[in-house]
């Protein structure tokens, strides 16, 4: 596969983890449980959102078809889009929230650690911006991991079981094709076996003092980065796309 | 022919949408200003990735300069080197106080989890005697914080570095 081609790809990869997930976030507004947490969300869905829309407008650029940010955005079928299956999966209750975006943030700091030093300039610039903003994300999730985990009964059996119900889909976060291959020699992206040992490291840490246990059973779940999603992306996609299917080329 | 000064001075008359009592030069958010024959080039930088306030600053710097008579501005965004607080001039630290936002103090590596949120003085009475209601604030760029002593409930500009 052709580098640019190839950049491409990830960069679609990386934009789309962070729209899918800013959107899932953003579903909390006007919903927190507390008045705080619901501006904390919010704020956390912004910066994803923030973060995406660099990414897909340099994803456009690289594909050099003349589809910008928003085309790429609002105007692609649900098998286009190649973010994880962990950030698809829907908010549930406020405990299941924060663990997927734990188990997210525990692997996005240590990739944008990596690629803010990219060959590849955008990208490094856009790592460095968005992993000033990680760095708070990750504080706040490992935080609340923590407090659920380690607090009452009830929340620590709730959170357990949003760790069991999300565990499956950890695994693709490594996922590794040629696309990969290719770039990781060009020196544009870490190899997945640096970024993993770190990701584990964190979630151990995190877990252990949350007094939570990794399930041990070892199904894995994966296909979003070839475009085979679970049910949830498309009630999301459904709502998301809403205005520019029901009013193509509508401006505000 | 109008000097790259005279520009800066104008910038100066550009404030933040969402901080009124900053402008841009204040804000730190102006990397440059270019000056050619027959155009005049701004280059800003977001404070956060999802800063909604980007579109309106870059109308608003050029709706400006056309007043003062330059016709031609373009307005670029760069991404690196990513914004700090560090670049929010003494001035602009000082007008945040008085309109009642703490500015940004020294903080703690954000890897430490449960660390003491930095002391932060109330803009209103001075105590140091004060609590972080919530990392997360307003904006993007705010923490909540609420004063121990006078009770009064205020904005943290957080550190970001």
């Amino acid at each position: 596969m052709e580098k640019q081609k190839a950049l491409y790809e990830y960069v679609l990869r990386l934009a789309d983890d962070s729209l899918i997930l800013g959107h899932r976030v953003s579903e909390w507004c006007g919903h927190g449980p507390i008045l705080e947490e619901d501006i904390a969300l919010t704020n956390l869905a912004l910066d994803l959102i923030g973060q995406a829309t660099s990414l897909l407008n340099y994803a456009g650029e690289l594909e050099g078809k003349g589809r910008d940010g928003d085309a790429l955005a609002f105007l692609r079928y649900e098998r286009e889009y190649k973010n994880l299956l962990l950030v698809e999966q829907t908010n549930g209750d406020f405990g299941k929230t924060i663990m997927r975006q734990f188990l997210f943030d525990a692997f996005r700091k240590p990739l944008f650690e990596k690629l803010q030093h990219s060959s590849d300039q955008h990208l490094a610039a856009i790592a460095e911006k968005s992993l000033k903003e990680t760095k708070y994300h990750l504080k706040h999730t490992s935080e609340w991991v923590i407090r659920l985990g380690d607090g009452t009964e009830e929340s620590h059996n709730r959170i357990q079981e949003s760790l069991d119900a999300l565990w499956k889909y950890t695994n693709e976060i490594f996922y590794k094709d040629d696309i990969d291959s290719v770039l990781i020699s060009e020196n544009i992206i870490p190899s997945s076996e640096e970024i993993k040992a770190e990701w584990t490291k964190t979630v151990n840490d995190v877990l252990e003092q949350a007094t939570l246990t990794i399930p041990s059973n070892n199904w894995i779940q994966e296909g979003g980065r070839k475009g085979f999603h679970t049910e949830a992306l498309g009630y999301l996609l459904a709502e998301m796309q809403y205005m520019q299917r029901a009013y193509p080329n509508m401006t505000w | 022919m109008v000097t790259e000064k005279e520009i800066w001075n104008y910038l100066e008359e550009v404030f933040d949408p969402e901080i009124p009592v900053l402008t841009v030069v204040d804000l730190g958010v102006i990397r440059s200003v270019e000056l050619n024959e027959d155009n005049c080039r701004i280059v800003i930088t977001p404070t956060y990735s999802g800063c909604p306030a980007m579109k309106l600053i870059e109308e608003e710097i050029i709706s400006k300069l056309k007043e003062k008579g330059i016709s031609s501005v373009s307005v670029d965004l760069t991404l690196s080197p990513a914004w700090s607080t560090d670049w929010i001039t003494e001035s602009g630290k000082q007008k945040l106080l008085e309109y009642g936002i703490a500015p940004p103090q020294d903080e703690v590596d954000k890897s430490v989890l449960f660390a003491e949120p930095p002391k932060v003085p109330c803009p209103q009475c001075k105590s140091v005697n004060t609590r972080m209601v919530s990392l997360f604030g307003s904006t993007a760029c705010k923490s909540q914080y609420q004063c121990n002593d006078c009770l009064e409930p205020f904005d943290y500009f957080k550190c970001l570095k």
